[in-house]
C-alpha cells in the first residue's frame, strides 16, 4: 500500500504520508506534530494513532522508540456528556 | 557562539509576533529560543477568544489595534488562522450589572468600539438556544471573535522559516550576562548568543528570565482549566460569557470554554474533576441543549497575573532588555499588537501607541497602576 492510502489517525483522517511530510517539514516531536496535523485530537484522543506515530517518528528520525516523549494523557478517559453532573428530575 | 541583533526568549505568540514584525521591518538576524515546542505554554492552551470589551483605555485601544492586525494576519499569513469575528455575547444577570455594563459600553464607544447593550430578545436572536430565564440583557460586540491558536503558531512559524529566521526549540536559557546595565550575552543549554537586545516573552517563565537579568517582575501564575467537546455541526456564532463562564465553538466544531474556580496562585497544570463538574453545570444552565453533548478532553494553562491585570510591555532599566509578559489571561488576543509594539520599540525606539507607554515595568515603582475589572474565566 502507498503511504497516502494508509490512515494512521482514524478520527481525523490523517495518513502516513501526511505524518512523514510533516516530520520532514520540521515538526519533529509528538506535540508539534499533533498540533500541526490535529492528529489524535478526535473522540478517541489518540488511543490508536499515538503509539503508531511514535513508531513512525522514531523510524524517520532514526532514534529508538524509548527516546521518544509521550504526550500528556488528559481526562476524561472516555467522552462523557455535559449533563452527567446535573440531577435527574424525579 | 552566535552573534544576533535580537534574541527572543519564548516561542509563543509574543515571540513569534515580534519576530514577524521585525522581519517586516527588515531585521532578520534573530534567534527565537523556546525551552519546549512552539506554543507549549499559554498560547497553545488558551481559550482562543479575541475581544475589545474591556474597561480601561489601555486595553481598549490596544485591542482595537490588535483586531485590525488580526484581520491583516488572516489575509497575509501563509496558513489559514481561522480568525473569525463571531462576536462576544456577554450575558448580564441583573439591573446592577446592566447599569455597570452600560457605562463600559459607552466608554468603549468613545474609542470607536462597536459594542452595544442589547435586550434579552436580541440575545436570543443571536443564540436561539440560549436560556434567558435569569438574564436581563447582554453586552454585545460583533467585531470581537476568535482565532485558532495552533494554526496561528504554525502560520507564524512557516512565515519565519521561509524568511530564514532561526527558531531553536528545546533549548533553555540559563544565563543572561549584563555589563554596565547593558545586555551582552545569552547562554543556553546548547549555545551562546552575543547580542545587545533580548525580548522576554517567556510567559510563565518570564519571571525567571527577569531574575536572570536581575529584575523582579511582579508576575503570579494562576491555573485555569478548559474543556473541549466532541465536534458538532457549526451552530454557535459568538463567544458566550456569563459571570466567569465563557465558551465558543471553534471552526472545527468543538465547544471549548472554561470557568474560574477562584484558586490561589498555583504552579501545576493538573486537570481536576471539580472543574469539569463546575463548568458542565454552568454551561448546561446557559445552553441546556448541550446536556447530551460529550466532553472530549480537558486541560489547563496559566493566567500570568500582574498586580493591575494589565500586561508589562517595553523597556526596562537594563539597556536592551525588553518585556512582553503578564497578560493576565489576554496574551493570545493581544499577540499581534504586542508584536508590532515591541518591533516598533526596537526599530523606531518608541512604542507607536501612546497608551502602551503606561504599561511599562516602571509603573509598579511610580504607582501608576491601571485596574482592569473585566477579566473572565
Amino acid at each position: 500500500m502507498k503511504d497516502e492510502e494508509i490512515i494512521i489517525c482514524r478520527c481525523e483522517d490523517i495518513t502516513l504520508k501526511e505524518i512523514k511530510d510533516a516530520i520532514h517539514k520540521g515538526y519533529k516531536d509528538i506535540e508539534s506534530l499533533r498540533k500541526y496535523l490535529q492528529l489524535s485530537m478526535g473522540p478517541c484522543q489518540g488511543k490508536t494513532c499515538i503509539p503508531l506515530t511514535e513508531k513512525i517518528l522514531a523510524q524517520e528520525l532514526k532514534k529508538r522508540i524509548d527516546e521518544m516523549t509521550m504526550p500528556t494523557t488528559r481526562p476524561p478517559e472516555t467522552p462523557v456528556p455535559f449533563g452527567i453532573f446535573n440531577k435527574v428530575k424525579e | 557562539m552566535k552573534n544576533r541583533d535580537i534574541v527572543i526568549i519564548g516561542g509563543g505568540i509574543t515571540g513569534l509576533a515580534t519576530a514577524y514584525y521585525l522581519v517586516k521591518s527588515g531585521i532578520k538576524n534573530i534567534s527565537i529560543l523556546e525551552k519546549s515546542y512552539l506554543g507549549s505554554g499559554s498560547t497553545g492552551r488558551c481559550g482562543s477568544g479575541i475581544r475589545q470589551q474591556f474597561t480601561t483605555k489601555e486595553h481598549i485601544v490596544l485591542m482595537k489595534e490588535s483586531v485590525k492586525l488580526w484581520k491583516e494576519w488572516n489575509n497575509d499569513l501563509p496558513i489559514p488562522i481561522h480568525f473569525e469575528q463571531g462576536g462576544y455575547l456577554w450575558l448580564l444577570n441583573n439591573k446592577k450589572e446592566l447599569a455597570q455594563h452600560k457605562k463600559y459600553v459607552k466608554y468603549q464607544n468613545t474609542f470607536g468600539i462597536e459594542s452595544a447593550i442589547i435586550s434579552t430578545k436580541e440575545a436570543k436572536e443571536i443564540v436561539p438556544d440560549l436560556n434567558t430565564n435569569d438574564i436581563v440583557g447582554a453586552s454585545w460586540c460583533h467585531t470581537d471573535g476568535s482565532a485558532y491558536p495552533f494554526d496561528v503558531t504554525n502560520a507564524l512559524q512557516t512565515f519565519l522559516k521561509e524568511k530564514k529566521v532561526e527558531i531553536n526549540t528545546f533549548e533553555e536559557v540559563n544565563e543572561i550576562h549584563i555589563k554596565n546595565d547593558k545586555i551582552q550575552e545569552v547562554i543556553t543549554t546548547k549555545d551562546k548568543y552575543t547580542t545587545n537586545t533580548v525580548i522576554n516573552g517567556a510567559g510563565y517563565g518570564a519571571k525567571y528570565i527577569g531574575q536572570l537579568a536581575g529584575l523582579n517582575i511582579p508576575l503570579q501564575p494562576y491555573r485555569h482549566q478548559i474543556a473541549a467537546s466532541e465536534p458538532l455541526r457549526n451552530f454557535l456564532g459568538p463567544m458566550v460569557v456569563k459571570d466567569e463562564l465563557y465558551f465558543l465553538q471553534t471552526h472545527r466544531g468543538r465547544i471549548i470554554g472554561g470557568t474560574d474556580l477562584k484558586e490561589p496562585p498555583l504552579s501545576n497544570l493538573n486537570s481536576t474533576l471539580n472543574f469539569l463538574e463546575e463548568y458542565s453545570k454552568q454551561i448546561t444552565s446557559v445552553l441546556p441543549i448541550l446536556s447530551s453533548v460529550n466532553i472530549m478532553k480537558q486541560w489547563a494553562g496559566y493566567y500570568i497575573i500582574t498586580p493591575d491585570r494589565h500586561p508589562i510591555l517595553g523597556p526596562t532599566k537594563i539597556n536592551g532588555f525588553i518585556l512582553g509578559c503578564g497578560y493576565s489571561g489576554h496574551g493570545f488576543m493581544l499577540g499581534p499588537v504586542v508584536g508590532k509594539l515591541l518591533a516598533s520599540l526596537i526599530v523606531h525606539k518608541n512604542m507607536y501607541i501612546r497608551e502602551a507607554n503606561n504599561l511599562t515595568l516602571e509603573r509598579f515603582k511610580t504607582g501608576k497602576l491601571i485596574q482592569e475589572r473585566a477579566v473572565i474565566g
